[in-house]
């Protein structure tokens, strides 16, 4: 049996999910597994729904996740929690940024943003969900918000705790913004392990 | 110590690796990390970006001839326009090595079609490479520097988004430093006569034969056996996908090399298991070959043609097992990608948008957005360049067919795209006698691919200055009478258009140039500041939603502005009838 285990990062272009892949495939490739990677370039990152997929064990072969087999779900945004819901495993846990970004059908009227997102996921899915924004701004930087959701995801995925994270964190972000992100990194933790 | 890396930076290394000494591209997704990668690794060579991809393939070929191993690299489309010096270059074969890259975009994440371009190195009868990670990436890029050199033709490796895209494992070595060879006119192998071609042709064919041997025990091709039962034909990110869909016990042959096909070890795997299936992405490319050999095998009739392939779709097309998915019952929206923020462009698409008469052929870039809701200015888009030809053509249909008065065509096209391969369709505008208006949309950048510089912005790839060429000098020289505008200030935008119209209607040339950089690139020197929405002033008309921009949205009946969003550009603010818009924080 295959020990690999799929982690699905979901959100809206320009949210910042590369650096969290960046970092987390740092920490995995540091305690030594193998680890593959794939996020997407180009025109879905004008606006656009992007995911990025890791995947890490003994031995990877596949750098994508296949519908119902992420083990963990990290949405930066609401809306594309639900959109990615079916790549999750049914026992999966998801960890959803409770926050909207408006897409232009609906900016521009004709279609509203759909009601109930998170208790429909709360319904079927293991789900720990906060405003990740509202921690970032409170630790100082609202841009922080992707390395608040990354540390929400180590604390809600037991399979992640033996790592050093946030020396992971502070070794990958530009020096000056070294703390606040580590800062950011304790608090999205703390948002899942105090509750 | 392995580091990760995409299979573009790995690719990158394995040139660097190999000895490179020129290399020469055109951005492209998902190619343009292999060049940015390039452009920094090392020492010992240079590359470039040319102005497309059949210049890029000319200038590595020429580099080849001259003696030093050289790299070209394109997204799959740009192998069509690179197609013409590819296919004779295969004829005349090189002098140092040199290596094609193709990049495929199957589920065409960023492209305009899903063209599987394996079928180039049969057509072009050149070897072909495919890895499936990024340690082979880079193995497969040395390799075939070598194998040009040893079989002397240029070398296709063919890649795919997941192969560029995904980070994996890669062990690194040190450069090798390639001895450059010497030159030696010879006219006879390189001058594309019908009398030389004519003499090649046997000897491409014959040379086929040799590599199609070769290839039999090339070690790249991987032979895992199992049990005997089922068995597996695969190549590049395909075997990947195989590996986890299959049982244990499935044997494998993964092949590295799969142009000219090894037969007869395809022969031997396939005697050796009951039931034979041919995984691979897009086109039943190896399956018509195995077929062809008069192997019984699966392949197209269980697995999709269309779009990318992951382990779950090809468990379900061979096994019939179902993925276990949940579904939440709860309809998502979809979120089309759009026009950034501040974008210069969405000055000139709204001010067009607004022409009830305006033809609008559109090109390649993030302008294609423009034809987006709700925008929506923009009738077609085919490939790099076809704005200005093509919208010569309606023009002419449109005389022909006695509507030359009612319709106004406009061909609108990039900085980098007009240099790509918008000189000619602007041309023909002119020798022709179209009714077309060029627009040349100058954001100073090559912005859909991540912001590179082209022969309009005054740098190289390698980061050094370069002579800037001017659009407007270009256009001029030509016959046009180019009016530059800032495409954000949206009076002048639209007595810009209807200028031009006028100019048009007497018989005159007229073209227009916006220019304002793209709201990426780094240190752009644009004043930020905020647009806000004085909520009480606010009448709910929704005008300033139909600039389209991502930052603005409505929220308890009103205008909204994401301050995250807005840069400040103002559009907004100068559609909004009753001046609830402020820019403020500048």
């Amino acid at each position: 049996m295959s020990d690999v285990k799929s982690i699905l990062l979901s959100g809206v272009g320009g949210q910042g999910t590369i650096l969290v892949s960046k970092i987390l495939t740092q920490g995995l490739v540091q305690k030594g597994y193998d680890v593959k990677m794939s996020e997407i370039h180009g025109m879905a990152q004008r606006g656009g729904s992007v995911s990025t997929q890791v995947r890490y064990g003994s031995e990877v072969n596949s750098p994508i996740i296949g519908l119902g087999e992420a083990d963990i779900l990290v949405a930066f945004e609401k809306m594309e929690a639900v959109r990615y819901a079916e790549y999750l495993k049914p026992d999966g846990v998801a960890v959803i940024n409770n926050y909207e970004i408006v897409p232009l059908p609906v900016a521009a009227g004709r279609v509203d943003y759909p009601e109930g997102l998170l208790e429909a996921m709360q319904a079927k899915f293991n789900v720990h969900a906060f405003d990740a924004m509202e921690v970032a701004a409170q630790v100082g930087n609202i841009r922080t918000m992707n390395v608040v959701l990354f540390g929400a995801m180590v604390g809600a995925f037991p399979d992640l705790q033996d790592i050093d994270w946030e020396q992971v964190v502070a070794d990958t972000v530009p020096e000056k913004f070294r703390e606040v992100n580590v800062k950011a990194f304790r608090a999205g933790r703390k948002m899942i392990e105090e509750r | 110590m392995k580091v990760l890396m995409t299979g573009n930076e790995a690719i990158a290394r394995g040139a660097y690796e190999a000895g490179l000494r020129f290399g020469s591209a055109y951005p492209g997704t998902p190619s343009t990390e292999i060049f940015e990668t390039l452009s920094h690794l090392g020492e010992g060579y240079e590359v470039e970006w040319a102005p497309n991809e059949k210049v890029a393939v000319e200038a590595a070929y020429g580099a080849s001839m001259g003696g030093v191993r050289s790299l070209a690299a394109m997204k799959h489309v740009g192998v069509n326009v690179a197609a013409d010096p590819i296919f004779t270059a295969a004829y005349n074969g090189v002098n140092a090595g040199m290596v094609i890259v193709t990049a495929d975009d199957p589920s065409m994440f960023s492209s305009q079609n899903e063209q599987d371009n394996r079928h180039y190195a049969r057509a072009a009868k050149l070897p072909m490479l495919e890895p499936s990670n990024s340690q082979e990436a880079k193995e497969f890029t040395r390799l075939a520097f070598d194998l040009s050199e040893q079989f002397d033709t240029p070398v296709l490796l063919r890649v795919t988004t997941r192969i560029c895209h995904s980070k994996s494992l890669v062990e690194e070595a040190e450069r090798q430093e390639h001895e450059p060879k010497p030159y030696n006119r010879d006219g006879k192998k390189y001058i594309a006569s019908p009398a030389n071609a004519h003499r090649h042709h046997p000897e491409v064919e014959e040379r086929l034969v040799r590599m199609a041997a070769y290839n039999e025990d090339l070690a790249i091709n991987k032979v895992e056996m199992g049990n005997g039962k089922l068995g597996v034909i695969t190549s590049g990110i395909s075997y990947q996908y195989a590996k986890e869909a299959f049982p244990e016990g499935t044997s494998f042959l993964k092949l590295g090399m799969t142009w000219p096909l090894p037969q007869k070890l395809i022969r031997d795997f396939a005697a050796k298991v009951e039931t034979l299936y041919i995984i691979e992405e897009l086109d039943p490319f190896l399956e018509t070959e195995i077929r062809a050999m008069g192997i019984k095998c699966h392949g197209k009739d269980l697995i999709p043609r269309c779009y990318e392939l992951n382990p779950a779709i090809i468990k379900q097309a061979v096994f019939g097992e179902k993925p276990d998915t949940v579904d939440v019952g709860v309809e998502t929206v979809g979120r089309p990608p759009a026009l950034c923020a501040g974008c210069p462009h969405r000055g000139f698409f709204y001010t067009l948008s607004r022409r009830k008469d305006a033809v609008i052929s559109g090109d390649i870039g993030c302008y294609t957005l423009g034809g987006s809701d709700p925008l929506n200015a923009t009738d077609t888009v085919v490939c790099m360049g076809a704005s200005l030809s093509a919208g010569h053509g309606f023009s002419k249909a449109f005389e022909l067919k006695g509507e030359g008065n009612e319709k106004v065509v406009f061909g609108v096209i990039g900085d980098s795209t007009f240099f790509h391969s918008g000189l000619t369709g602007a041309v023909e505008i002119i020798y022709n006698q179209g009714k077309v208006i060029p627009c040349v949309l100058d954001n100073r950048i090559t912005s859909m691919t991540g912001q590179q510089d082209n022969p309009g912005t005054g740098k190289n790839l390698m980061g050094q200055p370069s002579p800037e060429i001017s659009v407007e000098k270009l256009l001029e020289a030509m016959g046009y009478e180019p009016v530059t505008v800032d495409p954000q200030d949206l009076k002048v935008m639209k007595e810009t258009i209807d200028q031009a119209v006028a100019d048009l209607e007497a018989g005159k040339h007229p073209a227009i140039v916006t220019k304002r950089p793209c709201v990426l690139i780094k240190g752009n020197g644009l004043k930020k500041g905020l647009c806000e929405v004085d909520r009480d002033a606010c009448i709910s008309c929704r005008s300033c939603l139909r600039v389209g921009c991502p930052a603005i949205f409505f929220k308890e009946g009103k205008s909204y502005i994401d301050p995250t969003l807005c840069i400040g550009c103002t559009v907004c603010l100068q559609v909004c009838p009753v001046k609830a818009i402020k820019k403020v924080g500048e």
